[in-house]
């Protein structure tokens, strides 16, 4: 059959809007990470500012904050954001892995089925909620527990203090942990239900019991995505403000025990961009400080991205 | 005959669906029994019913009587591991467990409580070699087991599954999935296997069947059709579907 068309003009528009709607839609997918190096960008050029004044070690390492007289160390707020995460995790991470197994393991699909769209909706309750949940709720329980805990054992490190308040890192921890337990639970479901069955039954067929198959044969295999969901946990945990600034007491102090009030970085970004403008050099401290946010995060995600990827090949192959 | 597992009057439901209807079996002791039929006649079915493998899946319903020499695996007080210790499966495909090809091996003689590491060695090796894999191996046990080609892969299964020391192998179509040569091993090792264990195998070849099997088995539509020797089912079949099947107008 001759090409009628070829050369003709309506055969050019065609393939000149063809091409036009495929570069528009590179754009538009494109747009997300652009604005990404625009915000670091943006981040970076703002911060340097700081750096003629301070190093960038005494910046991070530094214990003194002090804006109005010229002093910027981030290391309380960098330790207050390292102890409410880890606490987080901590008190997250197994729980999740234990409810995970059970859902794919254990209970019937129908119960499932009927829990991961409840999980889903946790996910998207706005942290206020969360927040004013710990204020009311979790705010008073936490001298009670820590009472509790020296009427038993008596001063252990890390648990006794000074602080007549529940504000402090353990009620971050556990309004944070119940915060990132969605997203762990459902990536860690996700990545059990990748496990091929045949390998369940590789086990069950000789003998083993399901708790042996699944110690065996599912968790080895699944272990990498574990990890994945969570670190995607952990970065969630790291960039979480409102809820955590709302319980966690927000004094800069350099915590001893779980019971102590503590500063984490995003609480320091959020409670002070308002009088920033008004001290020589603030805003680049906490540009700074919002920069070393966005690049741990990114760090998180990108690794944790990685992994799944790369267990979603192996498991296509 | 002698027979190994006696099945009487079972069905199996898979919500409403029915897959098996109202089977009757003597699978005889010491022989390969083939179970043959198009897709979807309930040939997987049944052999999962001899391990409790549809305790797995919900919905799934089993009603009837599976007797393992005098004793009613479905019964309430039977241990379910111990019936897939004493009935062991070989998949269609090699399954491995994330572990070295040597753990492969031990995996079902640890979980059931052997300890003593010159004994597990012994069992390893005599059972890498009753598989035909022994030689092929040998200095490589301690290497992960997804670096075997999957025609040792499947091998090593069989390995795996003979270590617990069952009486009973079943096997999936367990030569589906692997190159004619592999193929032809395993059929070897099973032909070989047979003075010791009960074989029951299903296949979707008929030539396999012919190979191997010392009785067969023919399904159809989630009924047994018919039973009996090889050599009579497969050459002088007496009911019209089973010479249909044979015949490949089925």
């Amino acid at each position: 059959m001759k090409l009628s068309l070829a050369g003709s003009r309506s055969a050019l528009r065609r393939i000149f809007s063809d091409k036009l709607a495929a570069r528009s839609f590179l754009l538009a997918a494109s747009l997300p990470l652009l604005l990404l190096l625009l915000m670091a960008a943006a981040l970076l050029f703002r911060t340097l500012p700081i750096f003629q004044f301070v190093s960038p070690w005494e910046f991070l390492t530094g214990d003194l904050w002090r804006p109005s007289q010229g002093e910027f160390g981030l290391s309380t707020f960098i330790s207050g954001t390292l102890w409410v995460t880890l606490l987080a995790l901590i008190l997250a991470v197994p729980p999740c892995i234990f409810a995970s197994i059970f859902l794919v393991e254990y209970a019937r699909r129908g119960t499932l089925r009927g829990i991961l769209p409840a999980i889903d909706l946790l996910a998207g309750i706005p942290s206020v909620v969360y927040g004013v949940w710990g204020l009311l709720v979790v705010v008073p329980l936490v001298p009670r527990l820590g009472q509790f805990l020296r009427g038993v054992f008596g001063d252990l490190p890390f648990l006794t203090s000074s602080n007549p308040t529940g504000f402090s890192i353990l009620a971050g921890g556990i309004v944070l942990a119940v915060m990132i337990s969605p997203i762990i639970v459902s990536i860690t479901v996700e990545v059990l239900r990748t496990v091929p069955q045949g390998v369940r039954e590789a086990a069950l067929a000789v003998g083993a019991t399901r708790w042996q198959a699944i110690k065996h044969a599912v968790l080895p295999n699944a272990l990498p995505g574990i990890i994945a969901a969570a670190v995607m946990g952990l970065s969630r945990a790291f960039g979480e403000t409102l809820a955590v600034m709302m319980v966690v007491g927000n004094t800069p102090a350099i915590p001893r025990s779980v019971f102590d009030p503590g500063y984490p970085l995003t609480a320091l970004i959020a409670n002070n961009y308002g009088e920033m403008m008004s001290i020589p050099r603030y805003d680049a401290a906490l540009m700074g400080a919002a920069l070393l946010l966005l690049v741990v995060v990114i760090i998180f995600n990108v690794l944790s991205a990685m992994v799944l990827a790369r267990l979603g090949q192996e498991v296509s192959s | 005959m002698d027979s190994h597992i006696s099945i009487k009057d079972l069905n199996v439901y898979y919500g409403a669906n029915q897959a098996l209807k109202s089977v009757d079996l003597e699978i005889p002791r010491n022989q390969i029994t083939a179970i043959i039929g198009p897709s979807g006649c309930g040939k997987s079915t049944l052999l999962k019913t001899l391990n409790r493998f549809h305790d797995l899946v919900d919905n799934t319903r089993v009603e009837g009587e599976v007797k393992f020499d005098d004793i009613d695996i479905y019964a309430p007080d039977v241990d379910v591991t111990e019936v897939r210790t004493k009935i062991g499966l070989i998949a269609q495909r090699p399954y491995l467990l994330p572990m070295s090809i040597f753990d492969n091996v031990a995996f079902g003689l640890r979980i059931h409580d052997m300890t003593n590491r010159r004994e597990v060695k012994g069992h390893v090796e005599k059972y890498l070699k009753l598989a035909g894999l022994w030689d092929e191996v040998k200095d490589r046990l301690t290497q992960p087991a997804t670096s075997l080609s999957i025609g040792q892969q499947q091998r090593l299964c069989l390995a795996r599954g003979l270590a617990v020391e069952p009486e009973v192998l079943l096997g999936d179509e367990p030569t589906s999935a692997l190159d004619p040569i592999s193929a032809k091993n395993i059929e070897g090792s099973l032909k070989e296997l047979k003075s010791q264990y009960t074989i029951v195998i299903v296949t979707h070849v008929l030539r396999q069947a012919r190979r191997l099997a010392d009785y067969v088995v023919f399904m159809y539509l989630g009924e047994l059709v018919e039973a009996g020797p090889a050599s009579k089912v497969l050459s002088s079949p007496k009911d019209p579907r089973t010479k249909a099947y044979l015949s490949g107008e089925m």
